[in-house]
């Protein structure tokens, strides 16, 4: 089993490779933020400090929730997914396999993120480095799983860019990404409060930043993984191989 | 509960009493049909007339609303493992990685089966030599359609399901499919096809069942089918004012005696007088045609 959930995932990690629109937006997007950001606040450390966990969170969200839900939205109206379910690869190992691709973007962004943060910033390396793995693995099962679930309800595949960005971009906005979110108006902070990406954004901060352990953390813990447990759930009660009889 | 059955079981498929409902609509109504091992049996039938739910029901994609069904001894529903790994399909439309070259596919295809075939062979098959390096978003769509063959031979199933497998092909390409068919024939494969295509039906399948609204019409070898109840024999000829005329008849014996005890009272000859049994053809447009008042 483990063989062929390997070697499914070099498969997939090819094809990701291969794919620029893809690598693009999963993988420099962020980067030229960061960048852009970067210059602006150059001169200006507590801003570099909100900048670069936030930039750290939005990439674990575009590396597994919009990734996925665009990708299993075109495997299974393309009826890639249909016609992996009709060989002898065990479905289990095929998701896990495309999961593990999603965590790999994930994983590579954070590093890429810590680096520049430290290199071009001047960013302390991640005190913490115990609480950027728990937060970083939460982060992503927690967006996996809702990007796999908000699949299910994209019709097809031209329409996933307007429903996936219509929850990325305002969460996004509203999470904290670009400014302290302390600083924005309450009715928009009890929203974000409401939703995983601040919390994970809080759990970076405290790893890449401030320091704080885990014990600061543990209610952005419990946060991500409520919404874990939702998307988890709708992910496979909702999980079809096939694209919906038109 | 599966139980395999042992390999010396002749029946490659059994299909006794199946329905499929989708809510209040009846796709399957009640069909039955066994399929021999080595034998290509053929589902032929209008769109809409139910082959591909039926087929894909065999093929663990979708569940049976009632009946009974065994696939090489296995219930396909409960989707074995097993089963997967002796069977190929090929789906009437699907698709692949867009960024795959044909013989990466090939390869990575054969590396889901336990004893699967050389892929360079499968290529060499399916026509796709010159385009093995080819990725599949610059395939044509008949060669699309040669790597899902090539996929779904790769594994050496003993039994392949091709649902509608030369639709959008150009005649050359088709004859090709066509004997990649022969080909599995010729190893002792059993193969599942459906088409539309009545020629398809009559040149590659040992038997046809021709499906229509949910219901098997009637099944036989292509040569024999319309022996039985439905069975007619056309009888023409041209009559002296050089008219062509045609029946149909249950008893060509009767009516050929009155035919020519009339002619010759008359002193005429019934040129071109042929008695024909009805091809496969006229089998299935009488089969299928749609009554209308």
């Amino acid at each position: 089993m483990s063989a062929l959930i390997w070697r499914q995932y070099r498969l997939e990690r090819r094809m990701f490779w291969r794919n620029p629109t893809a690598a693009f937006f999963n993988f420099l997007f962020p980067l030229i933020l960061l960048a852009l950001f970067g210059a602006v606040f150059a001169n200006d450390q507590s801003n570099l400090n909100v900048i670069v966990p936030g930039i750290a969170g939005m990439a674990v969200m575009a590396t597994t929730f919009t990734a996925l839900a665009f990708s299993m939205t075109f495997l299974r109206e393309q009826g890639v997914l249909k016609r992996i379910r009709g060989t002898p690869l065990p479905s289990g190992a095929y998701l896990a396999a495309v999961f593990a691709s999603a965590v790999a973007n994930a994983i590579l962004q954070i590093v890429i993120i810590v680096l520049a943060g430290r290199t071009v910033f001047g960013i302390p390396w991640p005190p913490a480095p115990l609480e950027l793995v728990v937060f970083a693995a939460a982060g992503v099962v927690c967006f996996a799983s809702l990007g796999i679930a908000l699949s299910h309800a994209i019709p097809n595949f031209e329409s996933a860019p307007a429903y996936t960005n219509a929850i990325f971009l305002p969460v996004i906005f509203i999470s904290g990404v670009f400014f302290d979110a302390d600083k924005a108006p309450k009715f928009l902070t009890d929203i974000a409060e409401a939703l995983p990406l601040i919390h994970l954004i809080d759990g970076l901060s405290g790893a890449m930043v401030t320091g704080q352990g885990l014990s600061h953390h543990w209610s952005d813990l419990a946060v991500l993984a409520v919404w874990s447990a939702i998307g988890i759930f709708l992910a496979v009660r909702g999980f079809s191989w096939e694209a919906r009889r038109s | 509960m599966s139980n395999p059955r042992p390999p010396s079981d002749p029946l490659a498929i059994e299909v006794a009493d199946l329905v499929k409902r989708y809510g209040a609509v009846e796709a399957v109504r009640g069909i039955d049909f066994a399929v021999a091992r080595g034998e290509v049996f053929g589902l032929l039938g209008p769109n809409g007339a139910g082959k591909t739910t039926t087929v894909e029901i065999l093929e663990g994609y979708r569940h049976r609303t009632a009946g009974e069904v065994r696939v090489l001894g296995f219930d396909p529903a409960q989707r074995p493992r097993a089963l997967r790994q002796r069977m190929g399909i090929v789906l009437q439309s699907t698709g692949l990685y867009r960024h795959i070259s044909v013989r990466e596919a090939v390869v990575h295809w054969a590396g889901f089966y336990p004893r699967p075939r050389d892929p360079d062979e499968v290529i060499a098959l399916a026509g796709l030599i010159e385009a093995q390096g080819t990725r599949v978003r610059a395939l044509s769509g008949g060669q699309l359609r040669r790597l899902d063959f090539a996929l779904a031979l790769v594994g050496d199933p003993e039994l392949v399901f091709l649902d509608e497998p030369t639709t959008g092909f150009d005649p050359a390409a088709r004859r090709n499919a066509w004997e990649v068919i022969r080909s599995l024939r010729a190893l002792g494969k059993t193969v599942l096809l459906t088409t539309h295509y009545l020629d398809e039906a009559a040149a590659l399948a040992d038997r046809v069942a021709i499906i229509k609204d949910g219901r098997i019409l009637a099944e036989g070898a292509p040569g024999e089918l319309g022996v039985g109840a439905t069975s007619r024999y056309r009888v023409a000829w041209r009559d002296a004012a050089g008219e062509v005329h045609e029946r149909i008849t249950d008893d060509p014996t009767a009516l050929l005696a009155t035919l020519t005890t009339e002619a010759l009272a008359r002193g005429e000859r019934l040129e071109e007088l042929s008695v024909t049994r009805p091809s496969l053809e006229d089998v299935y447009l009488e089969l299928t045609a749609e009554v209308t008042s």
